[in-house]
């Protein structure tokens, strides 16, 4: 198995830029990805991230910006980076007719070092559609193929662009469990998603693009801390009539609205909802549905873009600081 | 030995994805041989003055070879080719250390050897049913299907690479398919056409294919079809050079 050092870089860019006609799909982008980091990029729809990821394979030429991965320059040493480097590209195909073993052998055979295929099916989950045609598999199992397909020369770095799009809450999460397992092996994960769950449960640092600019690059942790939203907890009052306005008074409580028997109260706070919880006991309430929210990645998101996306959230965009610049990783 | 090793397994997979395209195979398999049976069950093969001494299997089954190059190089490398761009199959493989001329040299090996299995069912057929003659050598005939058959793969190219979709690439293969298969000898004997449709034919490039089959299996030398040679000759260079230059990944 082929470990890099975790002290070196395995994507490095500087000032990348790609412009289609008078459109700028990336205006200057600039980050690094240690090697053995789940590095994930996410952004709205057009935000620049698959012209990003497909300058760094090299399927794409830049304008202008350096970029190195694993030490090459994509646009010069395409073939050598190419044989280093595992790829799952947000749209492509295989031919209908082709058998699930037929396109790893095939695969394996256009590298210099292929890792054997057959534990990767078994690794895969897909051992039992060995013989099954392309067109015959389900949305997952095509992924599957497709993680196989990007494993089967044992790259140091893979590229999952888009990996759970259309999958049902099930599959996603088992490709989650893939892609950790991925980089136990060693590698280095680049992704692109959609869903600020994704990116939040499985990414090391996330880098958060807009109109081709990075608005934000950090761990999830410090992305949502860097919000300083509120922490919300709401429950449904058992008795008619109930008053919730001592609940002010609780240290760090900053706001109490009730409609019906519902309750939402925000506030901050590490001991925040003990607080509310000894208070309500403290009035001797009865309640039940008791639930909190945490601010996400989705919050922070939105606050960052101005954009929903993924799920809807279940609350409106926190009214927080106007966006901290990208506290880390050198953006821009 | 790595590239050779790529290219082998391409070809193979690839081989084994033409034949299970039941209607790929059909008509570069079967269809020709279906047309010598039902001519040769109606006209026989005997010598006549209207096929200049020749029996009606002696003339037509070198002629049918060049329906299959038309199914092979007009059908089946036209679309196969738009439709891997289109759907991103072409990509997949960009993503790889593959280089590109090995999709474009399995394609062509592929497609040759079904064409050349194609005229070989064909040839033994009209042989052992008809008693076909052929007065060439194996060597000419050999030089003059190779050369037929490129020139058509490189027609087969240019559509995929003009053609912005795989609908439009199959629109444009059966436009050219259709009046090169019935207007340039190819299904019926030239011999039956009026003199102006005759004229006609010859902007058809399968109407060289033809006469300069027909030729070389009657055993006449090259001399007398270097017009046929060289627009075979020209259309496979020019077709090269326009796909190479077209080439797209997406």
């Amino acid at each position: 198995m082929s470990t890099t050092s975790a002290i070196t870089s395995a994507i490095t860019v500087n000032a990348l830029r790609k412009t289609y006609g008078p459109l700028t799909a990336v205006d200057g982008v600039g980050f690094e990805v240690g090697a053995g980091e789940i590095f994930g990029m996410v952004g709205p729809n057009g935000a620049g991230k698959t012209t990003t990821i497909e300058c760094l394979e090299g399927l794409r030429r830049a304008d202008s910006g350096d970029v190195r991965i694993l030490g090459l320059d994509p646009r010069r040493d395409g073939y050598a980076l190419r044989e280093r480097i595992g790829v799952q590209l947000q749209q492509s195909a295989l031919p209908d007719d082709i058998k699930v073993w037929e396109a790893l052998d095939l695969f394996a055979s256009y590298y210099r070092k292929p890792a054997p295929w057959r534990p990767l099916l078994e690794d895969l989950g897909i051992a039992d559609k060995r013989d099954a045609r392309f067109s015959k598999l389900s949305g997952g199992q095509k992924q599957r193929l497709f993680i196989a397909l990007a494993l089967v020369n044992d790259p140091e770095l893979v590229f999952l662009d888009e990996l759970t799009t259309g999958l049902d809450p099930h599959a996603r999460r088992a490709m989650w469990n893939l892609v950790r397992a991925i980089r136990d092996r060693g590698k280095t994960v680049f992704l692109t998603t959609h869903y600020m769950e994704e990116a939040e449960q499985l990414c090391d640092r996330v880098l958060i693009i807009d109109h081709g600019r990075i608005v934000a690059l950090d761990t999830p942790a410090n992305l949502v801390a860097g919000l300083r939203a509120e922490t919300r907890i709401i429950f449904t009052a058992s008795e008619p009539g109930y008053d919730p306005a001592p609940l002010r008074a609780v240290p760090g409580v900053t706001r109490v609205d009730a409609s019906g028997g519902r309750v939402t109260v925000s506030g901050r706070g590490d001991r925040l909802v003990i607080l509310v919880v000894n208070a309500l006991d403290a009035q001797g309430a009865r309640f039940r549905d008791l639930r909190t929210e945490q601010p996400s990645l989705d919050d922070v998101f939105m606050a960052m873009t101005g954009d929903e996306m993924g799920e809807p959230a279940s609350s409106p965009a926190p009214p927080g600081p106007a966006g901290p610049a990208a506290p880390a990783g050198g953006a821009r | 030995m790595k590239t050779l090793k790529a290219l082998g397994t391409l070809v193979w997979v690839e081989l084994k994805l033409y034949l299970r395209q039941p209607s790929a195979a059909f008509f570069s398999l079967v269809f020709p041989l279906l047309l010598l049976f039902m001519f040769g069950s109606i006209y026989g093969n005997k010598p006549s003055a209207f096929f200049g001494g020749h029996g009606m299997v002696d003339v037509s089954a070198p002629a049918y070879i060049a329906i299959i190059m038309g199914s092979t190089g007009l059908m089946s490398i036209s679309i196969i080719v738009s439709t891997y761009r289109e759907r991103g199959i072409l990509r997949r493989f960009q993503a790889t250390p593959l280089r590109p001329a090995a999709i474009i040299d399995a394609q062509v090996m592929v497609n040759y050897l079904m064409t050349l299995a194609g005229a070989l069912v064909l040839m033994a057929g009209a042989r052992l049913v008809y008693h076909m003659q052929f007065k060439g050598t194996v060597g000419a005939a050999f030089l003059g299907f190779t050369l037929s058959t490129l020139s058509f793969f490189a027609i087969g190219f240019v559509v995929a690479s003009v053609a912005r979709t795989s609908r439009i690439a199959q629109t444009l293969a059966m436009i050219l398919y259709f009046p090169n298969i019935f207007l340039s000898g190819a299904t019926v004997p030239r011999e039956l056409f009026p003199p102006a449709m005759r004229t006609l034919s010859k902007a058809l490039p399968m109407t060289h294919v033809v006469s300069l089959l027909q030729g070389l299996w009657r055993g006449d030398p090259w001399s007398k079809h270097w017009v046929e040679v060289a627009v075979l000759g020209g259309l496979l260079v020019v077709g090269a050079v326009v796909s190479a230059k077209a080439f797209r990944w997406e």
